[in-house]
């Protein structure tokens, strides 16, 4: 691997840790809210976030170029504000990413939080148990499944993004050179073996957390009662 | 606000239901909130938890505000032990753990001598290291009210903690129960379909019905109600405290005195002297105007005819009767009933056919 190469990895170790965590900051509320309310406004907000999984990578990535290009109505604020606009940096695509991966995270934690179930919440508040305390103390320790799944496929899909990323990043090394772009370069250079080493190492290192997913999803089975 | 009571006042309105009760219960013993499903008995306990909510509620515990009109003091503030129909335990926390959690939050600290008396009030000593799945459903059940125990409660609210369970299960708690009603100095709310547990278990009765209180008061008189029996329907009759005074070895036979007479019953393994409950159900209660010489019963009553009411039937009547101090129930075919001119005041003879004690 050359040392573009490597640094291309690095940058999508970082966008994917980055990310995950941003989302598991943002989503857990997201997935509670989401998992106790049954209003018109809850589903709506549900659908939204579950946009990605069906729109082409592309029209996301467009729309946030220009909302965070130098035009955009949050490039622009910002330079407005004496900063810089985020088209082609790396928080530029941290926030793309965020939107891009929001249903991975946000669905599994809806799901796991839900199995949870409102009488265990409710024994807990019997017991003398707040509000945070009870989320703490009882539905996370109860939703482990959840969060394992969330956050690795958050990350697993952080790691395999293009189009967000070729839209909002663009290739800078160091910056915004993921690996998915980097193999699009080499194939584009008819370097394949340079391409087989990055495509061939991204497939076995995703089947294995897949792997990895199923299997303790499996293992693990919590028994209501 | 008295001291001594429990004042409890809600009103909720729900498409298909309505809740309307203004109850002063008493400080003490078990109180059994009694009624069909839908009677609203759970959504009322419920809310003296802080478990739902409705605009139109006020409770107050012995003196002290938990909610009114600007007041509304959430669950996990209130000094509340709660026994839910599913034992409800944490999963990912063994049967010690469940203890814990509550005892770790609770402000009342209970010495170690206390939980100790919890652990062996429920028979749980044993079960502390499993997690629930490896708990029976009984099992599950002690643990959960012994955790409610645990945060030392002022009032220990159950809703129908026996309702999952199968029979065994069920005769496998209910002397845990009669324990905790022995031994608890703290008032309980009993939530309850099944007119056997509430007549092995209740001291108090709040009769409801479609969201409304029917009938409330001590449990000895509430059930000798003759407006009540129909709504009682098969499961009517009234229980006495009654002590055992003598036992027929030969026969295997007790015979235990109550209040104006004495019944013989089955033996039950009760010692002479020891007080006992027992239910007389109004369908094992028969009048004859004169003493039987030649009846298989073996318990006839002198008694006196005090109120006469509908039965649940058109064909069928209560009536209740008085023998001695001690109300009793019977019910019988109208077509009976007039042919001995049953009229208050009237003498009488009650056969008992059925005693059975219970506790």
């Amino acid at each position: 691997m050359s040392e573009a190469d490597w640094l291309a990895l690095l940058t999508t170790l970082k966008l994917s840790a980055v990310t995950t965590v941003a989302l598991l900051i943002l989503g857990t509320p997201i997935a509670w809210w989401l998992s106790r309310t049954r209003n018109c406004f809850a589903v709506a907000v549900e659908a939204v976030v579950a946009l990605p999984l069906v729109l082409p990578p592309t029209v996301l990535g467009f729309y946030m170029l220009v909302a965070l290009g130098p035009n955009g109505p949050i490039g622009g604020t910002l330079i407005a504000l004496g900063w810089h606009h985020l088209a082609f940096t790396f928080t530029g695509l941290v926030i793309a990413s965020i939107l891009y991966s929001l249903p991975f995270m946000v669905q599994p934690l809806k799901d796991a939080f839900a199995a949870v179930g409102e009488r265990m919440n409710e024994a807990a508040a019997t017991l003398r148990a707040g509000p945070w305390d009870r989320f703490f103390s009882i539905v996370v320790p109860l939703s482990r499944r959840g969060f394992f799944t969330a956050i690795t496929l958050t990350f697993a899909h952080t790691v395999g993004e293009f189009g967000v990323v070729l839209m909002v990043g663009g290739n800078i090394p160091g910056e915004t050179r993921v690996l998915s772009i980097a193999i699009y370069d080499h194939a584009e250079a008819m370097d394949y073996a340079s391409a087989h080493v990055l495509a061939g190492g991204l497939l076995a290192a995703s089947f294995m957390l897949l792997f990895m997913v199923y299997l303790l999803n499996r293992r693990y089975h919590v028994v209501h009662v | 606000m008295n001291p001594d009571t429990l004042r409890a006042r809600f009103r909720l309105a729900h498409p298909g239901f309505e809740l309307d009760v203004d109850l002063n219960l008493p400080g003490r013993g078990v109180t059994a909130l009694f009624g069909p499903s839908g009677s609203g008995k759970t959504t009322l306990l419920r809310l003296i938890a802080g478990l739902s909510r409705t605009p139109e509620g006020y409770f107050a515990m012995k003196g002290e505000l938990w909610q009114d009109g600007a007041k509304f003091m959430p669950p996990h503030k209130r000094p509340l032990g709660y026994v839910f129909q599913e034992a409800s335990l944490f999963p990912h926390l063994s049967a010690r753990g469940n203890l814990e959690y509550g005892m770790k939050r609770s402000a009342e600290r209970l010495s170690a001598l206390e939980l100790e008396h919890v652990i062996d009030l429920l028979g749980i000593g044993k079960l502390l290291d499993r997690k629930p799945h490896q708990l029976s459903g009984g099992e599950r059940q002690r643990v959960a009210i012994a955790r409610a125990l645990a945060v030392k409660p002022r009032i220990l609210l159950m809703d129908e903690p026996l309702a999952a369970l199968d029979l065994k299960r069920k005769h496998e708690i209910l002397p845990y129960l009669e324990r905790l009603h022995d031994e608890l100095e703290i008032p309980v709310l009993y939530v309850s379909h099944a007119p056997d547990e509430v007549a092995r278990l209740a001291d108090h009765i709040v009769v409801l019905e479609s969201g409304r209180v029917v009938a409330q008061g001590p449990l000895i008189d509430t059930l000798a109600r003759v407006d009540l029996p129909i709504r009682l329907g098969e499961d009517a009759g009234v229980v006495l405290d009654a002590v055992v005074v003598e036992r027929d070895a030969d026969w295997h036979l007790t015979r235990v005195a109550f209040a104006g007479g004495a019944f013989w019953t089955r033996d039950g393994g009760h010692g002479v002297g020891q007080h006992v409950r027992v239910r007389v159900l109004a369908r094992d209660v028969s009048l004859a105007l004169h003493p039987s010489q030649d009846s298989s019963i073996l318990n006839v009553l002198p008694a006196t005819v005090e109120a006469l009411a509908e039965g649940e039937h058109p064909a069928l009547a209560h009536v209740r009767l008085r023998v001695g101090q001690s109300p009793l129930l019977a019910r019988l075919t109208r077509r009976s009933a007039d042919a001995l001119g049953l009229a208050p005041g009237k003498p009488v003879y009650a056969q008992v056919k059925a005693v059975a004690l219970v506790g």
